[in-house]
């Protein structure tokens, strides 16, 4: 039974009037809302929260890791042994493809030199760690243990070791929000492998499941095409996997129900690669020469706006995976 | 005092980490939002300490740490404390059944603010789901009022 553990009666003189109080808390909370929502100034006071809450976050990721580092410190000889020999072996299967890659990477780049267009091309990953934290149930983010500080910035984008795993929502000094491609509010251009269909992948709220709304009833898509990021828009570096296509169905007269699979490892994943690249020179001799290299936030932001997709795409695809597009 | 105080803070500390501590999918939608029973609670029992400034609060801090947007649970925590704070003198004559109905229902108007924010802000999710914690809230409502009863027994 809840106790009167102290006297709350009104007296004359005590305490701030209450509903003046709760409107202007309420005032402020608005006030809040509106400029999260509108203005950019906000992020300082974002800012220096997230330095008072971050060492929570650490905190409730810290046993997890704990666990962790205790299962890989006492894991019994045989299974490691079993590993070690699985993992020798792909290493060799891997060793002796990147022996052809080596040289396939150096015919294209002297192929991409010759049209002086290198864009495309990873020049800096950094591993970062998925803090074990839950956003929300319903959105599908992840927080990642490096910031500002290490040069994370908007609109970066985040793989994993199978593909395309999302972009950078938010950034604070030490941490980084990241949206995944499986997220209602995400799109991503992408384009078949096998037909070389370009078109957009909607995440679904799913983690297992991407729609393609744009795709034609006529448009050449199988069950089993893998799709990869045409890097279109200047967020994603192209050419690398984004999902398989899990089911199509023609049966409207216009629009296709094509679903796909997320090919990166969406719920299981526990480090990711932050990517920086050169933003792509659209393939058209009359669009301008796309920015430098993004080192920082500002100059990737404005790389982002600028660079220009070919008219040739369907109209979604300019704003592809703005985060919090609302504005 | 001073421990009493204490112990708000504490429990606004522990009710927002539960809030984002990694429960497996299947569980992770029916989440209470202990943070808010525990503001409730405090509310009820000790309104000149624990007021709407405490509730302001640890919403805030909820929003920066689930990232949402800034003054969304700030909102939601405060008008969920002021309409705890009107019924007050009420709710402490309840038994705990009829409490924890009313408490389902400051759930409820919790949850539906945060609904429609979330739809004002572009993030709207419409499934019955996201309803779920105002009953697993409710029913965890005893529970919270006896740990912080001993509680406050053990820290006065």
């Amino acid at each position: 039974m809840v106790e009167l553990t102290h006297d709350s009666r009104p007296i004359i003189g005590r305490g701030p009037p209450l509903t003046a109080y709760f409107f202007t808390l309420a005032a402020i909370s608005v006030a809040l809302m509106v400029a999260d929502q509108r203005y950019r100034q906000i992020d300082r006071i974002r800012e220096s929260l997230s330095s008072v809450v971050y060492p929570v976050q650490r905190a409730v990721d810290l046993p997890f890791r704990a666990t962790d580092w205790v299962a890989g410190s006492f894991a019994d000889r045989s299974r490691l042994r079993q590993d070690n020999l699985e993992l020798t072996a792909r290493l060799r299967l891997a060793n002796l493809q990147l022996q052809r890659f080596a040289v396939l990477e150096e015919e294209n780049r002297r192929l991409r030199d010759m049209r002086e267009n290198t864009a495309g091309i990873a020049e800096k990953v950094l591993v970062a760690a998925i803090l074990n934290v839950d956003l929300d149930p319903f959105r599908h983010r992840v927080l990642l243990d490096k910031g500002a500080t290490d040069g994370v910035f908007k609109g970066q984008a985040v793989l994993d070791g199978d593909g395309i795993f999302g972009q950078v929502a938010k950034v604070t000094s030490s941490t980084s929000e990241v949206i995944l491609i499986s997220d209602a509010e995400h799109a991503i251009p992408v384009q078949s492998n096998r037909s070389g269909v370009r078109t957009i992948a909607v995440g679904t709220g799913d983690q297992n499941k991407l729609s393609l709304p744009f795709v034609t009833v006529e448009s050449d898509l199988q069950e089993g095409d893998l799709l990869l990021s045409t890097g279109m828009g200047g967020v994603f570096p192209p050419g690398y996997p984004v999902a398989k296509v899990s089911k199509v169905r023609r049966a409207g007269s216009t629009f296709a129900l094509v679903e796909a699979r997320p090919t990166a490892q969406l719920d299981r994943a526990r480090e990711v690669l932050l990517v920086w690249f050169k933003a792509p020179v659209v393939d058209n001799a009359l669009a301008p020469p796309a920015p430098a290299a993004p080192d920082d936030a500002e100059n990737a932001t404005t790389g982002q706006a600028a660079t220009t997709p070919p008219a040739a795409v369907p109209a979604p695809a300019t704003v592809p995976a703005a985060p919090g597009g609302g504005e | 005092m001073l421990a009493r105080r204490l112990l708000y803070w504490a429990s606004m500390a522990v009710g927002l980490v539960l809030a984002i501590v990694p429960l497996p999918a299947w569980l992770d939608p029916v989440r209470p939002d202990l943070a808010l029973l525990a503001m409730i609670y405090f509310v009820l029992t000790s309104p000149r300490i624990a007021g709407l400034g405490y509730a302001w609060l640890s919403g805030l801090f909820l929003d920066v740490l689930r990232g949402m947007v800034l003054g969304q649970h700030a909102l939601g925590f405060l008008v969920v404390g002021y309409v705890t704070h009107k019924l007050q003198l009420r709710m402490r004559m309840f038994p705990i059944v009829q409490q924890a109905v009313i408490v389902m229902m400051l759930l409820g108007l919790y949850h539906f603010l945060m609904f429609w924010i979330d739809g004002l802000t572009g993030h709207g999710f419409t499934g019955w789901v996201r309803w779920l914690p105002v009953v697993s809230g409710a029913l965890l409502w005893p529970l919270v009022v006896a740990l912080g009863d001993s509680l406050t027994r053990r820290s006065s």
